[in-house]
């Protein structure tokens, strides 16, 4: 029984430090504002208090902590991207979560599991191939392995997929993990609370307001609040926010969905990601299976769930686990995906002075989470890009300077 | 059988039929239509389970789906729900969660320890030291999970249904089938649905006793069985409500996808069990389970009951006991509840209580007592009954799904809608009607609103039904200073977890929900998110409505991964000309869904048959099926406009009777397809896309279409037609054999399209030079095609034929210096890249992706090149996706690369920063195993640079008409 537990159990009342604290009334001025109390939202205001002594920040939230697709994610963590930009960037982002429990103390369940995304056809095994050695260039953990390694790994896996598109080889990621999404934001919250950031929940940012071309503050449902800085870190609801500014972006909004099973007894380690059959799927800690599919077809600001989603997900599942078809699903849902052309994020400062933007997470903005908050802390303390994100600013699509992670997206799109 | 009653007037078990299972490795027998819970009770079997994260021992709560203390392991599946699966003969089941034994679980030493595990404990420990972690996770991931998969098991599948219907009734209680009957009357087609196996609700068990009331439960029942246009669908359940009146319904053959015009939801409610310590107790369980058994199954729910109410419901249960012989010692009414029943119950006896507050429930594996107080005196009454009937919970899935809102009502103690979307109703409990009268009146009205909407009449503006008096308790939470008060029973959560959660700052519903995870197992909160809104709003100083609710999910119940899958479709599409290939063993690839022959085995090795396809269209000639090219075909006024906007190069000042390589690009520049583009007529093309575009263009298409408001339309003929190319030397002395078509190269030059009889067949020829060769492209309709392709091989016999597949294709366009779409472009590159600068008019005034290529056109910083290794040796063959490395970084990548037989080298093709694209420029290629290789910047094409080949009787470059 570990020692933490043992202390606890003597204590008479809850000691664990407050996560969030009770409501409080905005005050009038804050150096930095935040929009959205996601992950990266939370991660941002830590490191600004962490790193960078920038404390006088609110958080501003229009529904709860985590609430978006902070806790509708699928909780992959992996760095085996296609470019340079994307593969640095990420690993950077791994190395944080693997510190994150320690830092936060709070056990976010990071858990290395091993990440298969299989290739069904010949363009795949050189989509693979091609990741594999861009990895390997910048000493990721990543290989193109064949068929018999992963039957090794995964032996109740169907590598003849039913008889048609078998499985061909995969890109291994030996460091893909998964974690305990909710945790991440929580953990990333507490620790900004405790070094004096406020989190306003259920407060919704309603315009940003501007003069002579600068950041003067945010008008909200509880009244205009002052702040020379204003980072937006909303996702899917971006396009609401830089409409405020007018600044334009090229991110489309398209649902993704989720869903999983009926917790079971562990017997899936790995987690597998097939782009052939718009599927991934990993095993909670709880034991559900968690599983995923590519994005909705049609653009749509709406987190409504599919029936189309689950039928399409679990038929395809099927081809690579028979035996699922003896579960059952539990619950399914929707999040909205901010997408790029590019598939790589838009990060940095904009045209509007002391407005910076953190969009166009797509499908994998949740790995991204550590990084993100930390890097962007960065851009918005010095008022300079950080030299991760450079790559990822809206101007670059402007300048035709694209990063093309389309290849490296976890499913079809 | 120890607890099995006399016959009841409605049960469901058909006494002279037993069945036989066994539970645990005993054998246990019941009736026909038992469910397995039933059965196990009816034959004192009070434990069917052990709690999630304690162990303790759970008997039956709900009896109706709404918890999962009776989870079961089946040979074939997991997690069977004991409470409404029937049981069969032969059936082997155990308790899941178990270790050891359901009798002795070993897991139960987790409850000595529980003082040491806290709300979220996992959370707060584990993690340091950091490599001990994986040891810890395995450990709560074992102890977690509830059923075992047996991987073994094969794969099942269910059709699918799909049903339309103009009003669709959701529940068959008594609001529920009077609403299916109203509707129906007014001449709409109804579907009623009901999760049980016979319509009939709660008049199936709450009022079997009640003369009146059956009286009603045989009107309903009868009138709906009558009425043609009511369908009747039972078993079944409303998995999800998604937009517009869709619903997936889960029915024990299958999933059902059924459309309606208007959506009735009388689902009722679900009753919620009381918070006290040790209400988890087997023998203690709601009232309305204990009716269950009894009506239906003719199964007792205990000996001596003690009755816990705050409704007349719980006086009408206490009734049902006394009626069939059991004893009630006592109600313990929470206030002071009025009505008939009270006076009923009074007058046979039975003690009440009112006014009572629950202390606990006493007992070591079972429930042997109940302890409360009345003012300040505390009493203590032996049972082994503690029946719950504190309140109930809407069952509103349905509506919260349709984007219904809920309010608190004070009066009933009850969340109701209110406020309905458009086309959705609701009816009965749910809506905060109890009496059975004015539930099957305001069934009627929702019944009668609904067939309005679809007929388009005016409803009438309806009555209000709603009860007058609580039929909830307030706050049915009793903590104990010793806690095990369960509030979620899935996930084992007690009071002192949410006040845990709450004082860490959770005290959001959502955020309560997540940290604490009440609501988060396989019942989804059914009998316990009312209990965590409660108990957070008093904790928060809140009211119910300021509290809020969670978001209610599909699925309703967890839904069979089978049935949402359905049958396997998979279209595996094969070509006109399969059956040629078939016969020459040709060895087949996926290529999307076609099947293509990526070779022909002809001699010792794959190798040596794809060197000797090459060989054949080089030095005379072959045959290869491109039917699954992409094709589509384009009619109308706009046509060459349409022509010009989608693709590169210009087309609207096409001669008739010409082709024209035809390259996309997207918005933002980037290669996306490419083909051969001919004119039939002035208003007529017909376009070619890649094998793996082919859909995606076409759809593409269809949307500039409409965005551009073009008058033209775009066929996609891709099926339809069968194609091939012939190419080689000799290939225009095969096909002048075949056709009276003038071939001579002044008539029919490279480049140019005719149309004509081959074979007798009409089909459309067309000059082209993809893989370097005299060749024709020939497209006809697709059941022709296997005439023509064989006739081609019959007269070709004389000049060596030979079928060529994929991969000889592959080798004689990377000889050209050919791209392909998507293997020697990726998600970026745009045409000057790809070293295609002719391909693209920037003169025209608009196209696809112009404005991106205007400006891409002076940031190129990429060039795809052509390159020959510099060694020979096998093991020194670079791959594909290999990349070029330069002073340590990434310079470029290896896109194609093959053996040339004909150049006697390794050729490839790779995208490289432009200031390394100068020929002669030497390339580091790093090998998978981390060797680098040589290779050299060389010219494309790299054979026949002139292009002589393709056009032997020409000597210049130009388009033909």
């Amino acid at each position: 029984m570990p020692l933490r537990l043992l202390k606890y159990a003597w204590k008479k009342s809850e000691d664990e430090p407050r996560f969030f604290p009770d409501e409080t009334p905005l005050k009038k001025a804050y150096d930095v504002v935040i929009i959205g109390g996601g992950g990266h939202g939370m991660a941002c205001a830590y490191y600004l208090a962490k790193e960078h002594g920038i404390t006088n920040v609110a958080v501003l939230e229009q529904g709860y902590i985590g609430g978006g697709n902070t806790g509708r994610n699928t909780t992959i963590v992996r760095s085996n991207y296609l470019t340079s930009e994307g593969v640095k960037f990420y690993d950077e982002s791994l190395k944080l979560f693997e510190d994150l429990s320690d830092d936060f103390d709070l056990n976010i369940f990071y858990s290395t599991r091993g990440h298969f995304t299989l290739a069904h056809t010949d363009s795949a095994m050189r989509t693979m191939r091609w990741r594999a050695e861009v990895n390997k260039h910048h000493g990721i953990d990543s290989e193109v392995v064949d068929v018999e390694t992963i039957q090794k790994e995964v032996p109740y896996m169907d590598m003849s997929c039913n008889g048609q598109h078998p499985v061909m080889g995969a890109l291994y990621h030996a460091p893909g993990s998964v974690a305990r999404h909710d945790a991440v934001a929580w953990g990333y919250a507490r620790g900004a609370q405790q070094r004096g950031v406020e989190i306003h929940q259920k407060t919704r940012v309603t315009d940003i307001k501007t003069k002579g071309g600068k950041v003067v503050g945010v008008e909200t449902d509880r009244g205009f609040v002052e702040a020379k800085k204003v980072i937006s870190m909303v996702a899917g609801s971006t396009p609401r926010i830089t409409e405020m500014l007018e600044i334009e972006t090229p991110i489309e909004i398209f649902p993704l969905q989720a869903c999983v099973t009926e917790p079971v007894k562990p017997f899936m380690d790995t987690i597998v990601v097939s782009g052939s059959l718009h599927v991934y799927v990993s095993q909670s800690s709880r034991g559900e299976l968690v599983m995923g599919a590519s994005v909705d077809p049609a653009e749509l600001h709406s987190t409504r769930s599919t029936l189309d989603f689950v039928e399409g997900l679990t038929d395809q599942m099927m081809d690579l686990f028979p035996f699922t078809s003896r579960l059952k699903i539990m619950r399914q849902w929707a999040g909205m995906s901010d997408i790029t052309p590019d598939f790589a994020p838009i990060m940095g400062k904009t045209d509007v002075e002391g407005f910076y933007l953190d969009a166009g997470w797509g499908t994998w903005g949740f790995k991204a989470t550590p990084v993100s908050g930390k890097t962007m802390a960065y851009t918005v303390a010095n008022d300079t890009p950080h030299e991760l994100i450079k790559p990822f600013s809206l101007s670059r699509y402007a300048d035709f300077k694209l990063v093309g992670e389309k290849g490296a997206a976890s499913v079809g799109h | 059988m120890k607890l099995r009653l006399a016959p009841q007037p409605l049960e469901w078990i058909d006494r002279k039929s037993s069945v036989s299972f066994t539970f645990e490795g005993q054998t246990v027998s019941g009736f026909k239509g038992d469910v397995i819970s039933s059965a196990l009770w009816a034959q004192g079997r009070k434990v069917v389970g052990r709690s999630f994260k304690y162990h303790r021992r759970r008997g039956l709560l709900s009896f109706a789906n709404h918890d999962i203390n009776a989870l079961l392991q089946a040979e074939d599946r997991p997690n069977v729900r004991a409470d409404v699966v029937q049981a069969e003969d032969g059936m082997s089941l155990t308790a899941v969660n178990t270790f050891g034994s359901l009798a002795s679980d070993k897991g139960a030493l987790v409850e000595w320890i529980g003082k040491f595990l806290p709300v979220g404990f996992y959370y707060r420990a584990f993690y340091s030291p950091k490599f001990l972690f994986p040891k810890w996770e395995r450990l709560i991931r074992e102890m977690a999970g509830l059923g075992k998969v047996n991987t073994d098991w094969s794969e099942e599948r269910k059709p699918k249904r799909y049903l339309h219907c103009d009003v669709v009734v959701i529940g068959a209680g008594p609001s529920g089938m009077a609403a299916a009957i109203a509707a129906a009357k007014q001449g709409v087609d109804v579907c009623l649905i009901d999760e049980n196996p016979y319509i009939g609700g709660s008049l199936d068990y709450q009022y079997v006793n009640e003369d009146s009331q059956q009286l009603n439960r045989k009107y309903l029942k009868e009138t709906v069985e009558s009425m043609p246009n009511i369908q009747v669908i039972t078993s079944s359940y409303v998995a999800g409500y998604y937009g517009d009146h869709w619903l997936g319904i889960n029915t024990p053959d299958g999933l059902i996808k059924l459309s309606a015009q208007a959506v009735v939801v009388a689902s009722g409610v679900f009753e919620q069990p009381a918070v006290f310590r040790n209400n988890d107790l087997p023998g203690v369980m709601n009232a309305s389970a204990a009716q269950r058994l009894m009506a239906r199954y003719a199964v007792a729910p205990c000996k001596e009951a003690v009755i816990l109410t705050a409704n007349p419901e719980g006086y009408r249960a206490a009734l049902d006991l006394h009626k069939n012989g059991l004893v009630v010692k006592a109600i313990l009414d929470t206030g002071k509840t009025a009505g008939e029943s009270v006076v009923q119950a009074k007058s046979a006896g039975i003690p009440v209580f009112e006014n009572a507050v629950l202390v606990e429930a006493t007992g070591r594996k079972q429930l042997q007592g109940v302890t409360f107080e009345v003012g300040r005196l505390q009493h203590h009454l032996s049972c082994d009954g503690l029946l719950m009937s504190v309140g109930w919970a809407p069952a509103g899935a349905p509506l919260y799904q349709a984007g219904a809102k809920f309010g608190y009502n004070y009066t009933l103690e009850q969340l109701l809608p209110v406020e309905l979307p458009e086309g959705v109703f609701a009816c009965g409990r749910i809506n905060g009607v109890f009496e059975i009268e004015d539930r099957i009146k305001d069934g009627e009205q929702a019944g009668t609103a609904a067939a309005q909407t679809v007929l388009g009449k005016e409803a009438l503006a309806p009555v209000d039904y709603t009860a007058k008096s609580a039929h909830s308790d307030p706050y049915p939470i009793w903590p104990h200073p010793k806690g095990k008060e369960f509030v979620d029973f899935d996930e084992d959560i007690q009071i002192k977890d949410l006040k845990g959660a709450i004082a860490q700052g959770f005290d959001n519903i959502e955020l309560m929900k997540r940290f604490s995870t009440i609501g988060m197992g396989p019942s989804q909160g059914k009998h316990s998110n009312m209990n965590g809104i409660r108990i957070l709003a008093k904790l928060t100083g809140k009211t119910i409505d300021q509290t809020g609710s969670t978001t209610a999910r599909p699925m309703f119940h967890p839904t069979p991964v089978s049935h949402l899958a359905g049958m396997r479709f998979r279209p595996e599409r094969l070509t006109p000309l399969h059956s040629f290939h078939q016969q020459r063993n040709a060895c087949f690839m996926e290529a999307g869904s076609w099947l293509r022959p990526e070779y022909y085995p002809t001699a010792e090795t794959r190798e040596a048959s794809i060197a000797e396809e090459v060989s054949a269209v080089r030095n005379s000639v072959g045959l290869i099926d491109v039917s699954t090219l992409g094709k589509l075909e384009v009619f109308g006024r706009d046509a060459g406009e349409l022509m010009d906007r989608l693709y590169t190069m210009r087309m609207s000042n096409m001669n008739v009777g010409a082709s024209r390589y035809a390259l996309m690009v997207d918005e933002t520049g980037v290669v996306i397809d490419d083909g051969v583009a001919v004119r039939y007529s002035e208003e007529h093309f017909y376009v070619t896309t890649t094998t793996s575009t082919s859909d995606s263009a076409y759809r593409l298409i269809q949307k500039k279409v409409i965005e551009w408001g073009l008058k033209v339309t775009v066929l996609n003929r891709t099926g339809q037609i069968g194609a091939m190319n012939l190419a080689g030397p000799n290939s225009r002395k095969i096909l002048a054999q075949l056709t009276d078509l003038d071939l001579s190269n002044d008539a029919f030059p490279y480049l140019a399209m005719r149309r004509a009889q081959v074979c007798g067949v009409e089909a459309t020829l067309i000059r082209v030079g993809f893989v370097g060769e005299l060749g024709y492209e020939i497209h006809t309709d697709s059941q022709s095609a296997l005439k023509i392709w064989a006739s081609i091989m019959e007269v070709g016999s004389e000049y060596g034929i030979k079928p060529f597949g994929v991969e000889a294709q592959r080798l004689l366009r990377l000889e050209k210096g050919h791209i392909i779409v998507g293997q020697d472009t990726d998600g970026l590159t745009n045409p000057f890249e790809a070293n295609m600068p002719w391909s693209v008019h920037l003169k025209k005034p608009y196209f696809l992706g112009k404005p991106s290529l205007m400006k891409l056109k002076t940031l190129q910083n990429r060039t795809l090149v052509g390159f020959e290794l510099l060694s020979k040796a096998h093991k020194d063959m670079p791959l594909e996706s290999n990349l070029l490395i330069e002073n340590g970084a990434m310079i470029g990548r290896v896109t194609s690369i093959g053996r040339s037989a004909t150049l006697n080298k390794v050729i490839g093709l790779a995208m490289v920063e432009t200031a390394f694209s100068e020929e002669n420029q030497v390339l580091k290629i790093k090998l998978t195993d981390g060797r680098f290789v040589d290779a050299k910047v060389i010219k494309t094409p790299f054979y026949d640079p002139q292009g002589l080949l393709q056009k032997p009787d020409e000597s210049n470059e130009g388009e033909a008409a």
